[in-house]
């Protein structure tokens, strides 16, 4: 055709390789544009993405880490003679870190070579529904075309531009994993997953952190995104899960600053930064130095230096991000978009891969298969991690009614916390499900040790419509902290103690 | 006369030769053997107000080792194997941590004094937990031995030897099994089994394990894990019954981690050369492949070749209840009834079923409500899941593929599978293309998943979930469309 390509993927990251080298399997001719915008303190990086570089791996390499602190404390009670003190070196760390990044990235490449697929590094904007113009990093420009195209670009983390010195003084999630040096004593500002994560992390490495947080914490968790009447109920068990989380940060060392709001970050003579905010609690106004100050306030789309208004691509005008039908097409003839730059899909790194996957085959490998973007598994990798699958208490509630859902659940003790001493206080599993005859289960959510190994079997079980009576009939693997699930027995409905007790 | 036979009903079936029937029993159940099958079904029972009695006894080990309340599982079998694995996994965490950032001095040693402690007083307190919640729940328990004198009588005696005669209604046999020796000189006198190990008072230094069952491998792994310099001497295969394609695997794993194996050789003799705590053992081995006799000096010897179920001697011929002579074990029906319709039988003495914690604390609960809340569910054998806590963990549920081609025919089946690198591993550099995952599908039937095999860190964790998804019928499809957490081992 009078285009170059089949297929032009903007944005080299989870969804858009994913399409990408998919497509490129059909024999089409294939194109991926990636770029990075330096972060506002110059940190940038390779081919892959948030994911890769600045998402889930190093931050579940850093999660390691901070385990393996614990795991030292522990070692010592089963009989492991460690020396005292032990410190962390943050730079060692941060270089075998960087150093994997660097490989996928590398790997990446390599990849997309292999599968014939044309890698440009440049930075590009829509000039005609098929035509893509950019920009390398030295200036020169560069033109492409194609007969359909998938914008994957993702997001960048938010600063919160109404702060004096937020921007100046802080640093976000894209400088973090590629801080040289320790961060020191951190303030991560606000409560989504990723800022509990880095607190969790930087906590169990040694570093003096601080959480500031607005108002209730995992807010992006909370599934319902309207609480119903019945708000007595769902404000208690809203917080439930998330509670346990930030409840356990806080034994570990985490410290938190709740219904507190920053009002201005300034830099001292020291080079330390002082940080004011207000307590809207005590009604107060306080300050305290640190030596960084994080922003986890959200992530924004990557659309702005796309042009999308010039091809008409339409984007929701509160949150920016791209709006798609089921089949992952925008307002445009032959545009896509899949991944965290899309309207009300979870943004997650396997969503976007299998979102791009489908798209591809559904493009140019005949297929008619919609992506499923139900019963989604997460987890997040605070200290004690916490995954979960299917739908929230609250949200169940609100489909349902809660005289027409059962809710089991559990406190239970990890084996391996018991000789190292370890509160297990928080390690707790829920399972939300119809009270209907089938009881079919709707949600499940645990806290504890590897929660994301435990939840992936079972969300391949509510995949197949798993029932509670089929959940009791399986039988559990002794000791692990999986069987728990299986074990569930007590309501909540009847208000018993959920505490497991022996063997 | 007659007017007072009359009043006596036993007494005129007694005269007109019929047994006579007590008015009532001591007991509704009683329950022999305090294990995980045997605690759950009296607790069940006395949920149902039910008089219930629990014998439990354990006959010391032939190097003196005893232990409380609870079984196999709470005091010599997963509890403590479970801790002791973590002590091991907790050492190769120590290494890692190093290339994480964390800096402590070069040489770090295990003292197995402190981990042994530990655990024992871990397990001293379930004991405890036992006792209380048995009391709590008004279950007589009492520490003897428990043999059949009559078909509703038993004889317990204690440990200073005093004898008490109980009746009960019904009941449920739970003995569970011991280790087996090997029968050849010197193995009783010298040699250690799982029995001893768990509360050994020394370190056991350069241990010979003898087996290849996941007892033998699981023991050698975590030895090695915590410095020691370990043997395993292999008759023929390892993990029999097992999927043999991840059996190999384990093997490899452990080889290329420290831990040395004689295949193919069985020990004849062992003898000490020093005493000591742990002593110097001679240990001379025949080849089953030739004539080779080959010899080895070990401080521990640890027998690890098979369990066998406490049956032989608890009265069993005078109550008529069957056995497998060959092998000790019980035949029930599918309600976990013997050949005595007032007696049954639940754990790891059941003829042709798993000995798993989990299978027999299930098999007593669904027992004891069918007994007495009129329920009619009945354990359910199939698709059970487990983990071998070898240094690699493995987790199954379902067919092996050798069982899968067998059932079903080569050309039947479809087997998928992965090697993963945990992504835990790449900053330490440790192996790449160790971990692996496979399922075993079958064809005919919509591809359905009918095995699930995963080689790889918390795998038991991993597999747990899985197993749910197959008790649901999963299909290749339906794994296929659902989406991975990113990042984790299981979503491979």
């Amino acid at each position: 055709g009078k285009n170059e390509y089949d297929l032009l993927v903007i944005g080299g990251g989870s969804g858009g390789l994913a399409c990408a080298k998919e497509a490129a399997q059909f024999g089409r001719k294939v194109a991926v544009l990636d770029y990075v915008e330096p972060s506002p303190r110059g940190t940038t990086w390779g081919l892959g993405g948030t994911c890769v570089n600045v998402g889930c791996i190093p931050k579940k390499l850093m999660h390691q880490a901070a385990l393996l602190g614990s795991a030292l404390k522990d070692a010592q009670h089963y009989g492991w003679n460690i020396s005292q003190p032990v410190h962390h070196t943050w730079s060692v760390m941060a270089q075998g870190v960087q150093n994997y990044v660097k490989s996928l990235n590398w790997g990446h490449r390599v990849q997309l070579q292999d599968k014939k697929v044309k890698y440009f590094n440049i930075k590009g904007s829509f000039s005609d529904p098929h035509t893509i113009r950019g920009l390398t990093k030295a200036g020169k420009e560069t033109v492409v075309t194609a007969d359909n195209i998938v914008i994957a670009t993702g997001g960048r983390p938010k600063y919160p531009m109404h702060i004096a010195g937020a921007l100046e003084y802080g640093i976000t999630s894209d400088d973090l994993f590629w801080l040289k040096e320790s961060p020191g004593k951190t303030l991560p500002s606000f409560i989504l997953y990723v800022s509990l994560e880095c607190a969790g992390v930087l906590t169990g490495i040694g570093l003096d952190t601080t959480v500031m947080m607005r108002s209730i914490p995992l807010r992006g968790f909370d599934q319902a995104s309207h609480i119903s009447k019945k708000k007595q109920i769902c404000f208690t068990t809203q917080q439930q899960m998330a509670s346990l989380v930030t409840e356990h940060m806080e034994s570990y060392g985490t410290k938190f600053l709740k219904r507190c709001s920053p009002t201005k970050v300034e830099k001292l003579k020291s080079n330390r930064l002082q940080v004011t905010w207000k307590n809207a609690d005590l009604n107060t106004e306080e300050t305290d130095s640190f030596d960084t100050v994080m922003w986890a306030v959200g992530r924004v789309p990557d659309t702005k230096s796309l042009n999308l208004e010039r091809v008409g691509v339409k984007t929701n005008s509160e949150t920016g991000k791209i709006i798609v039908d089921a089949s992952e097409a925008t307002s445009v003839p032959h545009i896509y978009a899949v991944g965290d730059i899309t309207e009300g899909r979870p943004e997650l790194t396997p969503v976007a891969i299998t979102a791009g996957k489908l798209l591809a085959q559904r493009l140019f490998g005949h297929s008619s298969e919609l992506m499923d973007y139900d019963n989604v598994p997460t987890t997040v990798f605070t200290p004690l991690e916490y995954g979960c699958v299917g739908l929230s208490e609250e949200a169940a509630v609100q489909c349902h009614g809660s005289d027409n859902i059962e809710v089991y659940h559990a406190y239970y003790k990890p084996l391996e916390f018991t000789v190292a001493e370890r509160d297990a206080t928080q390690c707790y599993v829920k399972m939300v499900c119809l009270r209907e005859r089938q009881q079919r289960i709707l949600g499940l959510h645990f806290i504890g040790p590897n929660a994301g190994e435990v939840i992936q079997g079972f969300a391949l079980g509510i995949k197949c419509g798993a029932t509670y009576p089929q959940l009791m009939k399986t039988v559990g693997i002794h000791p692990t902290c999986a069987e728990e699930v299986t074990k569930l027995r007590i309501t909540k409905r009847s208000g018993l103690d959920a505490t497991v007790t022996g063997c | 006369q007659a007017h007072k036979e009359e009043d006596n009903p036993q007494k005129t079936m007694e005269v007109n030769g019929l047994t006579p029937v007590p008015d009532s029993y001591d007991y509704d159940l009683i329950v022999i053997g305090g294990g995980s099958g045997g605690l759950a079904a009296a607790k069940e029972a006395a949920k149902y107000e039910k008089k219930v009695m629990v014998l439990d006894f354990v006959t010391p080990t032939p190097q003196g080792s005893s232990w409380g309340l609870g079984g196999t599982c709470v005091n010599v079998g997963c509890i403590p194997k479970k801790l002791m694995h973590q002590a091991a996994l907790l050492g190769q965490a120590l290494q890692d941590s190093r290339k994480f950032g964390w800096q402590f001095t070069e040489e770090v040693k295990h003292n197995w004094m402190t981990m042994t402690e530990s655990v024992q007083n871990y397990i001293g307190s379930l004991n405890w937990g036992y006792r209380v919640t048995l009391r709590d729940t008004k279950v007589t328990y009492e520490n003897a031995y428990g043999e059949f004198v009559g078909p509703h009588t038993i004889k317990a005696t204690n440990k200073k030897g005093i004898e008490k005669l109980y009746t009960a209604e019904r009941f449920i046999i739970a003995t569970g099994e011991r280790p087996r020796y090997l029968g050849i000189p010197g193995d009783r006198e010298y040699c250690i089994s799982s029995d001893d190990l768990f509360s050994l008072p020394y370190c056991p230094g350069k241990t010979l394990v003898v087996g290849a069952s996941y007892v033998a491998l699981e023991c050698a792994g975590f030895l090695a894990g915590l410095g020691l310099d370990v043997t395993v001497m292999v008759r023929s295969i390892l993990l029999r019954g097992f999927d043999q394609d991840m059996a190999n695997k384990i093997g490899e794993y452990m080889k290329e981690h420290g831990v040395n194996f004689i295949r193919e050789f069985v020990p004849i003799k062992v003898e000490q050369v020093e005493e000591g705590t742990p002593g110097i053992l001679k240990v001379t081995a025949k080849s089953t492949t030739g004539d080779q006799i080959i010899e080895g000096e070990y401080n521990t010897v640890l027998l690890a070749i098979g369990r066998d179920p406490c049956t032989r001697k608890i009265g069993l011929d005078k109550v008529g209840v069957t056995i497998n002579e060959k092998t000790g074990k019980i035949p029930v029906n599918d309600e976990e009834q013997t050949n005595v319709p007032h007696i049954y039988a639940i754990g790891d003495i059941l003829q042709g079923k798993l000995e798993l914690t989990p299978v027999a604390i299930q098999a007593g609960k669904l027992l004891v409500r069918r007994l007495y809340a009129g329920a009619t569910t009945k354990c359910d054998y199939v698709n059970v899941p487990t983990t071998v806590f070898t240094p690699l963990e493995y987790g199954a549920c379902g067919y092996s593929e050798e069982t899968a081609v067998e059932k079903f025919g080569e050309e039947n089946i479809e087997v998928y599978h992965s090697h993963f690198w945990p992504l835990e591993w790449t900053v330490p550099s440790r192996d790449n293309n160790k971990c692996y995952a496979k399922i075993i599908c079958n064809i005919q039937d919509n591809e359905r998943v009918i095995g699930f095999h995963v080689l790889g860190p918390n795998a038991g964790e991993v597999t747990q979930g899985f197993a749910a998804a197959i008790k649901c019928g999963l299909t290749k499809e339906q794994l296929d469309s659902t989406i991975g957490i990113h990042p984790v081992c299981a979503e491979v």
